[in-house]
């Protein structure tokens, strides 16, 4: 299924401190209430640029560095973020984003513009820059990871099989 | 005659966990032998395991939550959520630190819950902290850990290795704090993603236990998955009177094979600090000293254990912290308070001015304990200066020694602690 939003594009070793400050992180296990801090002390307005219509979070190198919080991935699906597209993640980062169902991208984002409406459909590995005319190629996921997130993320994937099913 | 090549240490302790012949770039799954969450990560992962239907934890004593982020909590929030963690403590028989036990990556290996040759995670990166004694220990989220604290077991991607060797000897003032912000200095925040990193060399041996942590708590500010050290005699008598198993102890095969190889001349490196807002933005300290600073920060899982508070005791015995600083100080255990207290290092440290705060995260994170003010600047022995960290985005955090921040703090200024060592006035 081809997901259609437009790109909010910002720079390399984006923190996870940015995409939630920890003063927020323990005060609750509310994502919606979090949510509309995400990104802010890079983009005071990022929540309410993506929430309304959806958005691809898009980023350079070493995406979502930092802590293991799975926060930062849960603030991002809450504020409608519909995947993030970068040059390179971050270890857990990576790991969270499919654990909790957040679709992550590699590819070269300097072919996307901020503001570029881009099409994504995951499973046939095709991403599309509709403001450029053009195709971005991206590498598929790892096997193990392309079934969790299949699968739902892995909580749905331990209901589904009792437990590890890799 | 084997031509099959040798393992590095990642690969032997993936290899004894999974049943297989791992080698970087396998996918396994693996029996963990232990799990840990915190208070920021505990309450999501307790929700995992509701949703997957889960209502035991694989081996209670095997899984650890600890109240340390913001603890005793500030806030009903918190309140809340520590509540929860206390009430699935009492359900599945989880070991629980509650409020004043201290940092998780302290207590993990101070009572022994893994050891040497242990496969482990823990919901906060910096569980990485345990490669130190040996024990591949790496952060994972909050469902990853669930899955653990469920399964027994995780799926791992096993790491290629970068071996990162410390040749020559440290100079007086110098420490392992200085020693791992040069390596992030060097590679940057990503220089080693997914990769583990294996520590070695004659520094190496030379430093305590207490100072190997403080360099592989930091593997992770390269983007390392684990900061491995072998263990050695001092890491086994480290273990004496406090191992829940005995040690298995894995060295890495003569002929392994590393995907880099680093060497640093020990000998060459000063003081080291990093300046806001990233941790590879490392200067010598030349070049940031005078820096005019309003808060010390000695503390955390990379610089709150009993060594580091008497470096700082030992500068600042008999002298002041200066009138416009204040110094926040957070043992990282109980023990190492208690231990610190019958040293006489808490006295030094109050009497020179400094305010004791609860066996914990303290500062660090920016839940209490010491939230700076705008515009201000903060010297802190954590392991990271993200804009934002302390609670404030319009403050600025460097990051050094425990030598470091005990000098800056008496001068208000960031100071090259070097005098205070070697026939200086110390």
């Amino acid at each position: 299924m081809a997901i259609t939003a437009r790109a909010f594009k910002y720079g390399d070793d984006i923190n996870t401190d940015y995409i939630i400050s920890g003063k927020y992180k323990f005060k609750s296990a509310d994502m919606e209430a979090m949510a509309v801090h995400a990104m802010e002390d890079l983009d005071a307005e990022y929540y309410n640029k993506v929430k309304p219509s959806g958005g691809f979070l898009v980023a350079g190198k070493n995406f979502g560095m930092g802590s293991s919080r799975e926060q930062a991935p849960l603030v991002l699906i809450h504020s409608n973020t519909k995947a993030v597209l970068a040059k390179s993640f971050a270890r857990i980062f990576y790991r969270n984003a499919i654990n909790t169902g957040l679709p992550v991208v590699e590819c070269d984002t300097d072919l996307i513009s901020d503001g570029d409406d881009l099409e994504l459909d995951l499973e046939a590995g095709v991403l599309k820059n509709l403001a450029q005319g053009t195709e971005i190629p991206f590498a598929p996921l790892p096997p193990v990871m392309a079934q969790l997130l299949a699968d739902g993320g892995l909580v749905a994937h331990f209901r589904k099989h009792g437990g590890f099913a890799v | 005659m084997s031509t099959i090549p040798g393992k590095t240490i990642a690969e032997r302790i993936f290899s004894a966990h999974s049943g297989t012949d791992a080698r970087a770039g396998d996918i396994v799954v693996a029996d963990v032998d232990f799990v840990m969450g915190q208070d920021g990560t505990t309450p999501l992962a307790i929700r995992a395991l509701e949703n997957m239907g889960v209502t035991e934890v694989f081996d209670p004593a095997k899984v650890a939550v600890v109240m340390d982020h913001s603890s005793p909590s500030p806030i009903e929030g918190v309140s809340a959520l520590h509540t929860m963690m206390r009430e699935f403590g009492k359900k599945t028989g989880a070991k629980v630190y509650d409020v004043g036990c201290g940092v998780c990556h302290q207590l993990i290996p101070e009572n022994g819950h893994v050891v040497p040759g242990d496969l482990m995670v823990g919901c906060d990166s910096h569980t990485c902290t345990y490669g130190a004694v040996n024990v591949f220990s790496t952060g994972v989220g909050s469902t990853d850990g669930a899955a653990a604290m469920a399964a027994g077991k995780l799926w791992f991607k096993v790491p290629d290795t970068m071996r990162v060797t410390y040749d020559g000897a440290l100079q007086p003032g110098v420490f392992s704090k200085d020693l791992v912000l040069a390596l992030a200095g060097r590679i940057g925040a990503d220089g080693a993603t997914y990769m583990a990193l294996e520590f070695d060399g004659p520094v190496i041996d030379a430093l305590s236990v207490d100072a190997r942590m403080t360099i592989s708590n930091m593997a992770i500010e390269v983007g390392a998955k684990a900061g491995l050290m072998r263990a050695d005699a001092k890491t086994l008598a480290w273990y004496e009177g406090r191992g829940k198993r005995a040690p298995r102890p894995v060295d890495p095969d003569a002929d392994a094979i590393y995907a880099e190889s680093l060497v640093f001349d020990a000998s060459a490196i000063g003081p080291q600090v990093a300046r806001p807002h990233s941790v590879d933005n490392v200067s010598p300290i030349e070049d940031v000293a005078g820096t005019r600073v309003a808060q010390g920060f000695i503390g955390t899982c990379t610089n709150g254990r009993l060594e580091d508070l008497k470096i700082a005791a030992d500068i600042l015995r008999g002298r002041k912290v200066h009138p416009d600083v204040r110094l926040i100080v957070a043992p990282a255990s109980k023990q190492i308070l208690l231990d610190a207290m019958e040293a006489g290092y808490i006295r030094d440290l109050v009497e020179a001015g400094a305010v004791l705060v609860t066996p914990g995260c303290g500062p660090c994170v920016g839940t209490h304990n010491g939230v700076p003010s705008d515009g201000e600047n903060v010297i802190s022995t954590a392991n990271r200066n993200f804009k934002g960290r302390m609670g404030n985005s319009n403050a600025f955090i460097y990051l050094g020694s425990p030598a470091t921040v005990a000098a800056s703090v008496i001068e208000g200024a960031i100071t090259d602690p070097r005098k205070y060592f070697s026939g200086g006035e110390g």
